[in-house]
């Protein structure tokens, strides 16, 4: 499989990315600079962690505008596989490619630290071969993260299985005190209609690697790699 | 062409928690302006651009408020626009 990891000026997880896909996971990956117009023939698309455009404006708000977007969003479009990863989510909630926006967290702290999700169904690439039962350990480091979206959103959302983790704590119960931002019913991660366009607030390329002392995130890229159609 | 000015006020819909605001809140109370009941915290945009009219200004500002200066999702925004000069 072919990935393309987008860096914009302020991403800062793009190499952990290129990192765990290439070192840990064997792919074929490339960097998508912000002002290239090609998205060079790759399988699918993962915009990184980070503050691209030093989060002015709004978190993701410039960089939806940069460039390689309009690639990536029409790549969206017909049915390609794109991944925001933190920024990256943002950066997708602006585009319009996702439902919802991510707002400051309802305690106005940036957070990073461990913490866990659980996977919401088994209906899509990203979280086909996780268990439902399991919470995966991962960490979380931002600022504006707490997920919103309209009530009638939500619940379309809800119905067509468009939501992908909740914080749970490690038993895996989704409970308030288990929700590190405020995200609305412990939403961490969701994805399109169609379900090709994905975003998740935790970082799973920070724990991919034995060294790091938590290889959970990189079940999400097996999950990915096992079940993509190549393009 | 003439050249106008516009003040745009971007704000955190009502609806939502604003936690700079309360934060500011919380800290006033402290500090002795118990009369204080709310304070929610946006941003002011400063535009200076080129139009026909002033009709033609306001209808680009609020495009580009649309477009990009606030995210409807969880903004509102309002905005005055004024010739160059005035006031």
């Amino acid at each position: 499989m072919k990935f393309g990891v987008v860096v914009f000026p302020g991403s800062n997880c793009d190499h952990d990315t290129f990192y765990v896909l290439r070192e840990i996971l064997n792919q074929e990956v490339v960097e998508l600079w912000h002002k290239e117009h090609d998205l060079k023939g790759v399988d699918g698309v993962i915009l990184p962690g980070g503050f691209s455009y030093g989060d002015y404006l709004r978190s993701g708000a410039i960089a939806r505008f940069s460039p390689i977007m309009e690639q990536v969003i029409s790549f969206a479009q017909r049915g390609g596989f794109v991944f925001g990863i933190c920024n990256g989510f943002q950066v997708l909630c602006e585009a319009g490619l996702l439902p919802g926006a991510l707002l400051h967290n309802d305690h106005q702290k940036f957070t990073c630290k461990n913490i866990h999700i659980l996977p919401d169904n088994n209906d899509n690439i990203l979280t086909r071969d996780l268990d439902k039962q399991q919470p995966i350990k991962i960490p979380i480091a931002h600022g504006e993260g707490r997920y919103y979206a309209k009530k009638s959103t939500l619940q379309k959302m809800r119905m067509q299985g468009q939501i992908l983790f909740r914080y749970c704590n490690q038993y895996g119960e989704i409970t308030t005190d288990a929700n590190p931002n405020g995200s609305l019913e412990n939403i961490a991660g969701i994805c399109n209609e169609n379900k090709n366009v994905f975003g998740m607030m935790p970082h799973p390329e920070r724990a991919g690697d034995e060294m790091l002392g938590n290889t959970e995130g990189k079940m999400i890229f097996e999950s990915i790699i096992n079940n993509l159609q190549p393009r | 062409m003439k050249k106008y000015i516009a003040e745009i006020n971007v704000m955190p819909l009502k609806t939502l928690l604003d936690p700079q605001g309360k934060a500011v809140h919380h800290s006033m109370q402290n500090i002795g302006f118990s009369e204080v009941s709310s304070v929610r915290i946006g941003k002011h945009i400063t535009l200076e651009l080129e139009a026909e009219s002033k009709e033609k200004a306001m209808e680009r500002v609020n495009e580009a408020c649309n477009k990009i200066l606030a995210n409807p999702v969880m903004e509102g925004y309002a905005y005055e626009v004024r010739e160059a000069g005035e006031g």
